[in-house]
């Protein structure tokens, strides 16, 4: 591909990076990163993303943006209130970067539309911004069915965790947490609060290891999980092992189909 | 200048720090390692810049010649210093 002179500038912080380079570049604007939620986690990450000019982002989310969300979501504006985050996202991305081609899914993620949003455009990495368990294991254990590479996260309080799943390279998030804790035992985003900021050290993190997965460059987080303590300023990096009787990926597996499991109630009640 | 012809060249006689080393690569990025660039620049910051950095990336400057009118042409063997 032949840069323009504009994406010789927009891009040169990347292009003068020995490790990134032209030909980083080209793989960055030729790749698709699924990023499923455009809240905490997903927004920094969409704006990394798109600033780095990865070519196509998908945005998954069926929620609109409410005030509440401000705090953290760095995506969207006082304007942006009461539309849909998909489309608030998608105007965000290409206000910093007309290069990115942002496709919408105005849904939530389910067991019967998770395979085919991935599959839609055969997306190369998948950047899991969810705030809920039964949605993270079903990223998990789609993505362990698709081979698709992907990036776990969460964040609560004051603490974050992210590991990085890629087939055949280390455990999966099921290898490690087994089954989503029962529903009257989770605390939601909503219910336990979280610290504006840690969506933008975590997600960051994400960010970050879509564009090494994408250009090559150094150690992704697979086969660990990275801890996050703002309140103590300590990141702990835990090394994780493949569970060979994991009920996804393990040499067994158990499940062959997608689960949705049952979402704590607060959690539903807060998105109406 | 060396006796080796170029077999390609780049003008960042109009581009300012770090465009100058962008558009470098970007020359380098189209010829095979061992080949040559041929590059006209600027005294001042590019001349004391961009021949650092692509010794940084293991390419090798091989000739310099200051063109009396404030540019210089500088010549790079690309991967010229790697080590395989």
């Amino acid at each position: 591909m032949t840069f323009t002179n504009e994406q010789l500038e927009r891009y040169s912080r990347h292009i003068i990076l020995e490790d990134i380079g032209v030909k980083g570049q080209e793989k960055l604007l030729n790749s698709k990163v699924l990023i499923i939620g455009t809240g905490g986690l997903g927004a920094p990450a969409a704006l990394y993303l798109g600033a780095a000019g990865i070519g196509t982002i998908g945005l998954v989310d069926g929620d609109t943006v409410d005030l509440s969300n401000l705090q953290r979501q760095v995506i969207h504006s006082c304007a942006d209130i009461g539309k849909a985050k998909v489309i608030s996202g998608k105007e965000s991305i290409n206000a910093i970067n007309t290069d990115v081609n942002v496709i919408t899914y105005q849904e939530r993620a389910t067991a019967e539309n998770i395979k085919d949003i991935i599959k839609d455009l055969d997306y190369d990495f998948v950047l899991d911004g969810t705030d809920n368990f039964p949605v993270k294991f079903l990223i998990n254990d789609t993505c362990v069915m698709l081979k698709k590479p992907f990036s776990h996260a969460g964040i609560i309080r004051f603490q974050g965790q992210t590991m990085t799943y890629v087939p055949g390279a280390g455990p999966c998030y099921r290898c490690v947490f087994k089954n989503p804790p029962p529903p009257d035992l989770v605390p939601t985003c909503q219910q336990a609060g979280v610290l504006g900021v840690m969506g933008g050290v975590i997600g960051t993190i994400q960010a970050t290891e879509a564009i090494k997965y994408i250009t090559g460059v150094g150690k992704l987080l697979t086969g660990y999980l990275m801890t996050y303590d703002a309140k103590k300023m300590e990141f702990r990096k835990v090394k994780i092992a493949p569970d060979i009787t994991c009920a996804i990926c393990g040499e067994n597996p158990a499940i062959h189909e997608l689960i949705d499991y049952e979402i704590a109630a607060c959690s539903i009640r807060d998105r109406q | 200048m060396s006796e080796i012809k170029p077999d390609g060249f780049v003008d960042i006689t109009d581009v300012v720090c770090p465009i100058t080393f962008v558009k470098t690569k970007v020359a380098l990025e189209g010829l095979e390692k061992g080949q040559v660039l041929e590059i006209k620049l600027k005294e001042g910051e590019p001349i004391q810049n961009v021949p650092r950095s692509l010794k940084n990336e293991k390419h090798k400057v091989i000739s310099l010649e200051n063109n009396n009118d404030g540019t210089y042409t500088i010549e790079v063997i690309k991967g010229g210093m790697a080590e395989t």
